[in-house]
């Protein structure tokens, strides 16, 4: 089965500064691609160019064998969910709102999207009788669950999660993370995860893309990074971060 | 374009002849709104409308020659007040009256700027060129004079103008057209080497009020000025005759009916210095020009059966026209201001653009702002000018907070609503302007506030509201008749902010304000 995204000699520019050089990477589907490196290192970056929140400056991207072209983003973003730090919530709107926000504007059944609501306040835990909040009425953890909920909401063949558990504590962290990897798993989800720390890629990672100053450095699982690194950054950043477990 | 104005004015003075008791309360302010629209569509015959000038006798000309119009069958209006000769004069040449009471020396002096004095067949062939007539003069002369107190003049053995020579101490009040006439203060100074060094411009109303407590010791006057009898005032004799004849009488516009002609003809040489005075002081005492104006027909033999406005008909009538300002130009400012704030929030060159101009605006003062749009060809002396100015006031605070509450929205939002696939419209309708409905409102509410407070100077230009009252109370300086105005003004602007704080909470979404 071929890769779900493909980038081919994508590169990004910003002026005088190199947000990405050059790269390749593939999504693989049914599997979690961890990227993750320092800050600034092109991860965000390479996110936000495959949702097409930013433009390549060269180089392709295709998503389920079709090349993304503005002409065609607004009906793949569908096929796409995208969560960021702190939910992204519109603060205006209740968490009932904000999931069923483009499941309104694509005109789904109502009873369609009560159905699939249901469903996902279940698969997220997140309490029904919450649903008629506010987002500055939720905990952190909570807003980040009615996030997942949003990007779920029209089942999208591509996860996008870009530093989503950053700003939580570690407590509630480490309850999301586990149920993060549940979830992915029963939902035999693409995922591209975007993450500084190496304790959570390992966690979440099947495949772990290690980047610097807008490089890819090294990707494979996190025993490869750690026991045959390619170069010394690979060392450096692992060493930085150890004291942490690696499994 | 009379008569989008004509439609507006039109509901106060509906009926001709000015009967107050059968006139119902006026009914809500939407119908205002529907009759600008409609009247851009109606054709029904225009009223012949007269203007005056901002003081006294002007007005009680003005209110005269309305009922004389009115009696003769021809519906007229009156525009009280509405500023000095240059505004009258462009006014009537504009045809946005049509006719108005002026002064023979004002007409060679000012409007013919001729320095000689014009014979009045020579004024008639000058004033032809322009589509304009005059009447034969009214009957009195209401020169330009120098007053001092009684007690002041016979303490210093002051009796005439060159008198004032030998007391180059006196402080010296005059009205700020006085000041810049051709023929006023400078040549006069100039004629008579007056030495004086204190000279200083002061509303007329208040100028008396300045005599009075002896803040000024001269001051100018009309020579038919009911003050000067009743301030016990003396007139400085003018022994070099320095001033020219200031014979009243009626400019039109030739172009006028025959009917409303002749009845302006009627009025000539019926009216002689001592009644014009008489009619001075009953129009300041009463406060009521209607009134006073109504004792020349009295005295002429003709019934009177006008009963003047009562206070709270008044009352209602200036703030259903302030609410019709303000509410009107806000409504101009909301529906341009947003979409231009929309645009602005992108920033670029445009935007920029866009925000310079409406900070220009509002650094031009309101006065002046009027002042400008007055001699444009689709303004002039109107109530859309008065809008119009609201109007270009109120749009910088919607403008600058819709496009300050949409540059707010933390870019990680925006990006959530381009990424999650909602189209542009969406973006902007659903998520971005209620996320800034805040800081729009405010903005809006600003607006509100300072329309309701500037929309006093519509009175100026004849556009009528709460100024109304502060003017023609400042002309009487009459303290009572400018908080008529002054104070309902004031009760309006807080109203509009309760008004808008309740608005907040109706319209701000409910997740923003936890």
């Amino acid at each position: 089965m071929s890769a779900l995204v493909n980038l081919v000699d994508v590169s990004k520019h910003y002026a005088g500064a190199t947000a990405l050089h050059s790269t390749n990477l593939s999504v693989e589907r049914g599997k979690t691609t961890v990227l993750i490196g320092p800050s600034g290192c092109g991860k965000s970056t390479l996110l936000r160019l495959i949702i097409r929140l930013i433009e390549p400056d060269s180089g392709s991207i295709e998503f389920d064998d079709e090349l993304i072209t503005s002409d065609i983003i607004g009906t793949l973003r569908r096929r796409i969910g995208y969560v960021i730090q702190e939910g992204g919530l519109f603060p205006h709107l209740t968490a009932r709102a904000n999931v069923l926000l483009m499941a309104r504007h694509v005109g789904k059944p109502e009873d369609k999207m009560q159905n699939r609501l249901a469903e996902l306040c279940e698969l997220t835990r997140f309490p029904v009788n919450l649903l008629s909040r506010y987002p500055v009425e939720l905990s952190g953890g909570q807003r980040q669950r009615v996030g997942l909920m949003r990007a779920l909401m029209l089942s999208p063949e591509l996860l996008l999660l870009d530093e989503p558990l950053g700003a939580l504590d570690p407590l509630v962290r480490a309850s999301l993370q586990k149920d993060l990897k549940e979830i992915f798993a029963r939902l035999q989800q693409t995922v591209l995860f975007v993450t500084h720390d190496l304790a959570e890629a390992a966690y979440f990672g099947d495949e772990i893309v290690l980047m610097n100053e807008g490089r890819i450095v090294q990707r494979g699982p996190v025993s490869d990074l750690r026991d045959q690194p390619t170069d010394p950054f690979v060392s450096e950043f692992i060493n930085a971060q150890r004291g942490v477990t690696l499994t | 374009m009379k008569f989008v104005r004509t439609a507006l004015a039109g509901r106060d003075r509906s009926e001709p002849d000015g009967h107050l008791g059968r006139r119902g309360w006026p009914d809500g302010p939407s119908l205002p709104f529907l009759l600008l629209f409609a009247a851009v569509v109606s054709t029904h015959a225009n009223p012949v409308i007269i203007g005056s000038k901002k003081f006294t006798e002007s007005y009680v000309l003005g209110e005269i020659s309305q009922r004389a119009l009115n009696d003769a069958g021809v519906a007229a209006e009156h525009r009280q007040g509405m500023g000095g000769t240059i505004i009258l004069w462009q006014a009537l040449q504009g045809g946005q009256i049509d006719g108005y009471p002026e002064y023979t020396g004002t007409i060679g002096q000012e409007i013919l700027k001729n320095d000689r004095q014009l014979s009045s067949q020579e004024i008639r062939d000058a004033l032809g060129k322009f589509g304009v007539c005059m009447t034969e003069p009214l009957g009195f002369n209401n020169t330009y004079a120098l007053v001092m107190r009684r007690s002041e003049a016979q303490r210093l053995a002051i009796r005439t103008i060159s008198d004032l020579r030998k007391h180059p101490e006196l402080r010296i009040g005059l009205t700020h057209e006085f000041l810049d006439r051709q023929d006023g203060w400078q040549p006069l100074r100039e004629r008579y080497g007056l030495p004086q060094q204190s000279v200083i411009g002061i509303d007329h109303a208040l100028g008396y009020a300045a005599l009075a407590n002896g803040s000024i010791d001269v001051k100018d006057a009309y020579s038919t000025d009911a003050k000067i009898e009743q301030n016990d005032l003396v007139v400085l004799e003018d022994d070099l005759q320095f001033f020219p004849k200031y014979e009243a009488v009626f400019l039109f516009r030739s172009s006028m009916s025959p009917d409303a002609i002749n009845a302006l003809r009627r009025l000539e040489g019926t009216l002689n210095e001592k009644r014009m005075i008489h009619l001075n002081m009953e129009a300041e005492r009463t406060k009521n020009y209607t009134s006073a104006a109504n004792l020349y027909f009295q005295d002429n033999g003709r019934s009177a059966s006008f009963a003047g406005e009562s206070f709270p008909h008044k009352l209602a009538r200036w703030t259903l026209r302030h609410l019709e300002l303000a509410g009107f130009s806000l409504l101009l400012s909301v529906i341009i201001g947003i979409p231009l704030g929309i645009v602005a929030s992108r920033g670029g060159l445009i935007g920029h653009a866009i925000l310079g101009f409406a900070s220009v605006v509002q650094t031009i003062p309101s006065l002046a702002l009027l002042a400008l749009l007055v001699p444009l060809p689709f303004f002039g002396i109107s109530v859309r000018t008065a809008i119009a100015a609201l109007f270009l006031y109120g749009l910088l605070p919607i403008v600058r907070n819709t496009a300050s509450g949409l540059q707010d929205i933390p870019r990680s939002l925006r990006e959530s609503a381009v990424a999650l696939g909602l189209s542009p419209f969406t973006r902007l309708w659903q998520i971005y302007l209620p996320m800034a409905s805040r800081s729009i409102l405010s903005g809006i509410k600003t607006s509100a506030v300072i329309n309701v407070g500037t929309a006093t100077l519509a009175a100026l230009i004849g556009a009528g509201g709460l100024g109304e009252p502060i003017l023609s109370g400042l002309n009487l300086n009459d303290h009572v008749t400018i908080l008529q105005g002054a104070i309902p003004a004031a009760l309006l602007a807080l109203l509009v902010q309760w008004f808008f704080d309740v608005l907040d909470r109706v319209l701000i979404p409910k997740g923003l304000r936890i």
